[in-house]
């Protein structure tokens, strides 16, 4: 089992210069925005990045260029927003990417922001990043001083700048349009729906915004066109993904694949396998909003196809972030830590996820602490069926304003999916110990 | 339309709701339509004159051909939209969403101030399940806080509808609430050290859609259903919002806004939504008084008539009527002002009659311009505003104003004498400076403000500054007119002061916007007699008691030594007149030396007409019985009259309405009937706005039919257009009538010497709680009564040489005193602004009204 390293590949064979401009320029940055430059063909870039058939790796996972296309044609100023807030528990991709290759990033802002006519991009930091912050602003600053970004980059007659933005500790902030209200000093909560950002956005301007993962990307598929990198991958989901695993695995870390290769041989091929030769109980395949899939071999050979484990299981691949849990582990526990995180993180503006997600989180407490009910499981199910209805039964939609809320309720279905009967035996022992 | 003609282009889009189809217009929301056509969507966060946010999810539909349950609030129809609101689907996700509002509620519906017209109780039993699943600890947090004196918060019952929160913002502008913390910790703050003093705080308690917001003054009063209402207009300013207002064992509890399209909105401000107090102070006169030999004691009603008018018959057989004067009858209903009018011009002969107290505008240009209706602020060309701060003068309007300008993009041209709060927004500025003319340059700003806007101009003109000679504001107004299709708004403030101008309480008027030369044949005919010749005004009045001149003095609910803005003339003229007849509820600085003192009703206590700055002629009701023997004030105008030998044979309010109708030109049409059935009132003269009017299809009602309350939501009384258009005839007046007055555009130019270097010029605007009455006698309102300082550029302070918060002293031709000084960079240099206020340290002990304007020579104590 190897990986497949395209966005990774400069930060691992320069581990001790990836992230400088010297480095960096050793190693092809801003290559491929010369040459795109050089042609001058803006749908050109759209074209490619439509045959590549990439697809956000952000979390929701749709295509690119269709994104891109949504734009009015006739409204300026329009602005490209990069999501760098990255708060999905588990997900420590796009820290990697920050900290050390800060060029492909900027390179990959530039091209983009010239394929969709911006010029100016944000980036919203997550706030914790500190060294990623200050290696992506520093990038910025050099990559300025050698005419990469700032008023007629290399002679094209194209401007376009960046601006760093850090965030404050709030996880919906990676929402995207939570993220706007916050880059325009708003509180930080998820907006109505239509209209789009791509209609209005930042500052009621057309607006894309993009994961750190995917414009960095984007050099790639300019380099390599975009039916070669559609070559890599599977079905929809075409060229490669970085996988944070986590957990109970021998060799946690990020692993770059080619999507397809199965959750075995990423897990026990790449990742080292379980701690002790135990079995895997569960995992979460796609970060913490996604439902769970177990060590069952229906799921380890399943592929990292993004819409085959969505069809299939109704699971997602998410933030592409992979938690494995052994056998000795509590799956009620790991709920309520679950659900603790998102009650937490409410923003609180939609009644179902503000008040839903406290309460489920209550209830999971008590059932990881001894103090169940047998009634709790399914007035758990009942009650994420009200922030979430037919969570339980896909296709599930949302009572609430952004998939926040939904994601609390991941946790229950998959408890009841795959652990209900332990759990209600759980609960009526706990209930007898009290009776 | 005929059928041969072809098919007018579909303006509209069509809906099934629930089964029910409908056209709607395009762009409408789902909730908003459905609604209209019978379908009520279960709601909270929703409120129709805001923004949607589509936040507490109760209104979540079903619609066909769309993915999931998108919220009625935030989703606009699209034509050939079929939405489903009570599938089982739907239905459980009410449920949900009211079990979620529950988990944390705290449930204690018996002490609180919602309960009855809660819609939370009321969905809950509508919408919502049985019983709690939800057996986890509650949400605590202490309660309730305080958001500001007026507004109490308990942020355990609060379902973060954030209503509250977008008023502040949206309306009002006054963004001192928000909320802090996030998930179910949420909660509604206000910032630190930074009450929620905003003018209009009280709306939202009014729309919170729980207890969680709850006004000081109500608390714990009254329960919902033991209260009994009455339709009615707030006349505390000149606005005349429209209100419902409620008692219980006969004292008024509460005045909650009624939503009129042409009128507030739906809104009222606090110093209306709570100037209810004064009503049943302790302090007022309830019974009939007179004096002798210094000493007060109370007497029967005919007893104290018979002395007024023995005074008045009197004084008019030694000295001729000229001798008798009345001031005031600005606070009371059309009613009163007419039959006072009566009783004054026709009985008495008198024409020394003036309801405004030197503080307005001359009857001449406020009784003939041309007049712009408030709505018409929302598709003017551009709003010119001639006044000072309409946010403490006329605060509704301010929010209408507001509304215009920022919602609706209409420019704002801004002559006020200093920086206000909607300067920020205005397109154009050119200060005002008191006693000179407007810039030179002021018609080509105009039109720049304009330009591409189709529309009229609307100027909204008042008194914006007191120290300063009317005649200015009347020479800038003439200015004014040269522009194209332009209309004016008058801005005056005092209560009933359009409707007692209206009704001939003005020197050179008789009732009818008609003057007293043109009126003299019909209203000789109608009344018996009219005055010979123009009388005095306000001033003149004044001016001629303190000379001696004036015998009797009747003060109609006037205190001129409060209210005229020169205090020193005002108290001269009060001492030297022999005799004062107040018709007052309470005592005051002028009314101190009366001879004989008869308590009137005040608002509340009086059912009639009255009409508001725009012409609108709407009710006002009666909800209490008067306290004591009070007395209408048109009935003791009769009486008196009675006394005087003239019986005026009007037994009873509609009667005096009628006969308004009948002999006053502006008010022709204007009958008791046409009052009570047109929903909206009407605006005078009612044959130019005949389609404006909107009959009453229901009565007001505050709870629902279901029993459900709907205070919190819009309060609407239906209505529909009449469905023949009225007879133009029937609101014409008599061929032999006269004419209504029109303003000759006359420009008096003011005289004003130039200003110095070292003074300031003078501007004494108005400040919303003031020390009339009203607010001295609602203990809530007096503590937030802020002490009248000097406001001065920074510039001049620096050359005064004192810090701002300092002490200075001023001299004007009046006189000294010693003030505090306040920075404020809004103030253009060379002006200083001040409150006005008559008490110690106030404004109107520096004002002479004999001089055009007020320079102020300004001293460091240091
Ligand atoms: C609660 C929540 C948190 C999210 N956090 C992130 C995040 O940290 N980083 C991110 O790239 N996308 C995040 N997203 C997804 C974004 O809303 C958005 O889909 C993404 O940034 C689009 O970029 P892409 O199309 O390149 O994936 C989050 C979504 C939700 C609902
Ligand atoms: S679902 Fe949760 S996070 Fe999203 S808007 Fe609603 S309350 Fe905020
Ligand atoms: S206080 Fe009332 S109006 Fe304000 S957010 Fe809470 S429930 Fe809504
Ligand atoms: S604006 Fe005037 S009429 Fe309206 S509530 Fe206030 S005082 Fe009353
Ligand atoms: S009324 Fe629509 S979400 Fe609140």
């Amino acid at each position: 089992m190897t990986e497949t390293r395209i966005v990774t590949k400069r930060l691992r064979d320069r581990p001790d210069d990836s992230w400088t401009i010297d480095g960096a320029l050793a190693s092809g940055a801003y290559e491929q925005l010369r040459a795109v430059l050089a042609k001058g063909d803006t749908a050109d870039v759209q074209e490619q990045v439509k045959l590549s058939g990439l697809r956000g790796r952000g979390g929701a996972g749709f295509p690119t260029a269709q994104k891109w296309s949504f734009l009015p044609p006739d409204s300026f100023p329009r602005y490209l927003v990069v999501n760098a807030d990255e708060g999905e528990p588990s997900t420590f991709k796009d820290r990697m990417l920050l900290e050390r290759d800060p060029h492909q990033l900027v390179e990959g802002i530039a091209i983009s922001s010239y394929s969709v006519k911006c010029n100016v991009a944000y980036v919203y930091v997550r706030g914790e990043f500190a060294l990623g912050y200050e290696r992506l602003a520093r990038a910025i600053d050099d990559a300025r001083a050698k005419g990469f970004l700032g008023r007629d980059i290399l002679g094209s007659g194209f401007d376009c700048d960046i601006v760093v933005h850090r965030g404050a500790g709030a996880y919906i902030c990676g929402e995207e349009t939570a993220l706007l209200e916050s880059l325009e000093g708003s509180q930080g909560m998820p907006r109505i729906r239509p209209p789009f950002p791509a209609i209005e956005g930042l500052y009621a301007k057309p607006t894309v915004v993009n994961n750190v993962e995917t414009l960095s990307t984007v050099p790639h598929i300019v380099r390599m066109g975009g039916e070669e990198y559609a070559k890599l991958g599977v079905n929809r989901s075409t060229g490669t993904r970085i996988f944070s695993v986590s957990g109970h695995v021998n060799q946690p870390g990020n692993y770059e694949v080619e999507l397809g290769m199965t959750f075995r041989d990423l897990l026990y091929g790449l990742a080292g396998g379980v701690r002790e030769n135990r079995k895997i109980k569960f995992f979460i395949p796609g970060g913490a909003s996604s439902q769970w899939l177990t060590g069952s071999d229906e799921h380890l050979d399943a592929p990292l196809d993004m819409d085959f484990v969505q069809q299939t299981f109704g699971v997602m691949l998410g933030s592409g972030a992979i938690m494995v849990y052994d056998e000795t582990v509590d799956p009620v526990l790991i709920a309520w830590r679950l659900a603790k995180f998102f009650a937490h993180e409410s923003c609180g503006k939609c009644t179902p996820c503000r008040e839903g997600t406290g309460w489920i989180e209550k209830v999971l407490y008590r059932m990881s602490h001894g103090l169940g009910r047998p009634a709790d499981l399914d007035l758990l199910v009942d009650v994420g069926g009200n922030i979430s209805p037919g969570v339980v039964n896909a296709p599930f939609v949302q009572t609430t304003i952004c998939p926040l809320g939904p994601s609390a309720v991941s946790c229950i279905a998959s408890l009841n999916k795959f652990f209900r009967d332990e759990v209600l035996e759980r609960l009526r022992n706990d209930a007898g110990a009290h009776a | 339309m005929t059928t041969a003609e072809p098919q007018a282009q579909k303006t509209t889009v069509t809906v099934t709701v629930d089964g029910v189809t409908f056209e709607a217009q395009p762009g409408e929301l789902v909730i908003k339509a459905a609604q209209e056509h019978g379908v009520y969507i279960p709601r909270f966060c929703w409120h129709e004159r805001m923004e949607p946010v589509g936040m507490c999810r109760m209104c979540l539909v079903e619609i066909e051909g769309g993915r999931g349950y998108p919220p009625a609030c935030t989703t606009p129809v699209a034509d050939g939209m079929v939405v489903h609101t009570q599938t089982d689907a739907v239905k459980q996700i009410q449920d949900g969403v009211l079990e979620f509002l529950l988990i944390n509620h705290p449930l204690d519906c018996p002490v609180c101030d919602r309960g009855g017209e809660c819609p939370l109780q009321d969905q809950t039993l509508a919408f919502g399940p049985g019983e709690s699943r939800f057996v986890e600890e509650k949400r605590h947090f202490p309660k309730p806080i305080p958001l500001s004196e007026l507004v109490l918060l308990d942020r355990e019952r609060c379902i973060q509808c954030a209503r509250c929160i977008r008023f502040a913002d949206e309306i009002a502008g006054d963004v001192l609430i928000d909320f802090v913390d996030r998930g179910d910790r949420m909660q509604v703050l206000n910032f630190e050290e930074q009450p929620f003093d905003s003018y209009f705080s009280g709306n939202t308690v009014q729309i919170c859609p729980v207890g969680a917001l709850t006004a000081s003054q109500y608390r714990f009063r009254a329960r919902p259903w033991d209260l009994s209402t009455v339709e009615t207009s707030c006349t505390t300013c000149s606005m005349h919002c429209r209100g419902a207002v409620q008692s219980s064992s006969n004292r008024l509890v509460r005045l909650l806004a009624v939503d009129s399209e042409p009128v507030n909105h739906g809104w009222l401000c606090d110093k209306g939504r709570y100037g209810l107090e004064w009503v049943h102070s302790e302090h007022r006169l309830i019974e009939p008084q007179v004096r002798d030999g210094g000493v007060w004691s109370e007497v029967s009603w005919p007893d104290a008539l018979d002395r007024a008018a023995d005074a008045i018959e009197t004084a008019k057989e030694l000295h001729g009527a000229d001798a008798i004067a009345v001031l005031g009858g600005a606070r009371g209903t059309n009613e009163d002002a007419y039959v006072w009018s009566v009783l004054a011009k026709g009985v008495i002969g008198t024409d020394n009659v003036d309801a405004q107290l030197g503080d307005g505008l001359p009857a001449e240009f406020v009784l003939g311009m041309e007049r712009a209706e408030i709505a018409d602020l929302d598709r003017a060309r551009a709003i010119v505003v001639l006044d000072h701060d309409l946010r403490d003068e006329v605060p509704v309007l301010f929010l209408r104003l507001r509304r215009a300008v920022l919602e609706l993009g209409v420019p704002l041209v801004d002559l006020a004498p200093a920086a206000h709060g909607l300067s920020a927004h205005a397109a154009v500025i050119a200060r005002t400076v008191p006693g000179e003319p407007l810039a030179a340059n002021v018609h080509d700003e105009i039109s720049r403000a304009c330009e591409g806007r189709q529309g009229r101009v609307v100027v909204v003109v008042g008194r914006g500054n007191l120290a300063a000679a009317a005649d200015s504001i009347v020479g800038a107004a003439a200015e004014l007119a040269r522009v194209h299709d332009v209309r004016f708004l008058s801005a005056l403030r005092r209560g009933n002061v359009h409707g007692a101008l209206d009704a001939g309480l003005a020197p050179g008027f008789l009732p009818g916007r008609t003057t007293l030369d043109a009126g003299r044949a019909w209203f000789t005919d109608q009344w018996g007699g009219v005055p010979a010749e123009r009388g005095l005004d306000a001033e003149g009045i004044l001016r001629a008691a303190a000379d001696g001149k004036i015998r009797v003095l009747v003060l109609v609910g006037a205190d001129p030594v409060s209210d005229f803005p020169d205090a020193t003339l005002a108290r001269r003229a009060i001492d030297a007149v022999d005799t004062i007849i107040a018709v007052d509820g309470f005592e005051s600085e002028s009314t101190k030396r009366a001879e004989v003192f008869l308590p009137c009703t005040l608002w509340g206590e009086k059912a009639g007409t009255v009409t508001n700055l725009e012409g609108r002629v709407q009710r006002v009701g009666r909800k209490v019985a008067p306290e004591g023997t009070a007395m209408d004030d048109w009935r003791i105008a009769a009486e008196l009259a009675l006394r005087l030998g003239r019986d005026l044979d009007l037994a009873t309010v509609d009667e005096v309405t009628d006969e308004i109708a009948r002999v006053a030109p502006a008010f022709a049409g204007v009958t008791s009937e046409l009052v009570k059935s047109a929903r909206d009132g009407a605006v005078l003269p009612v044959a130019g706005h005949l389609d404006e009017i909107v009959l009453r299809t229901g009565e007001l009602s505050i709870m629902a039919d279901d029993g459900s309350g709907t205070s919190w939501d819009p309060i609407k009384v239906h209505g529909e257009a009449p469905e023949e258009p009225a007879d133009e005839s029937e609101v014409t007046a008599h061929v032999d009538a006269p004419a209504l007055h029109v303003w000759d555009r006359r420009a008096p130019q003011p005289e004003a010497p130039a200003r110095d270097a070292y003074a300031l010029r003078l501007v004494v605007g108005r400040a919303l709680y003031d020390d009339g009455r009203l607010v001295s006698e609602t203990p809530l309102l007096q503590r937030l009564v802020r002490d009248p300082d000097l406001r001065v550029h920074p510039s001049d302070l620096a050359r005064i040489g004192v810090d701002s918060g300092g002490q200075v002293k001023v001299t004007s031709t009046r006189g000294s005193q010693v003030v505090a000084v306040r920075a404020d960079a809004g103030v253009p240099a060379g002006i200083a602004c001040m409150d006005f206020s008559a008490d110690a340290l106030g404004a109107a002990l520096l004002v002479d009204a004999g001089q055009p304007v007020v320079d102020l020579r300004v001293e460091s104590l240091r």
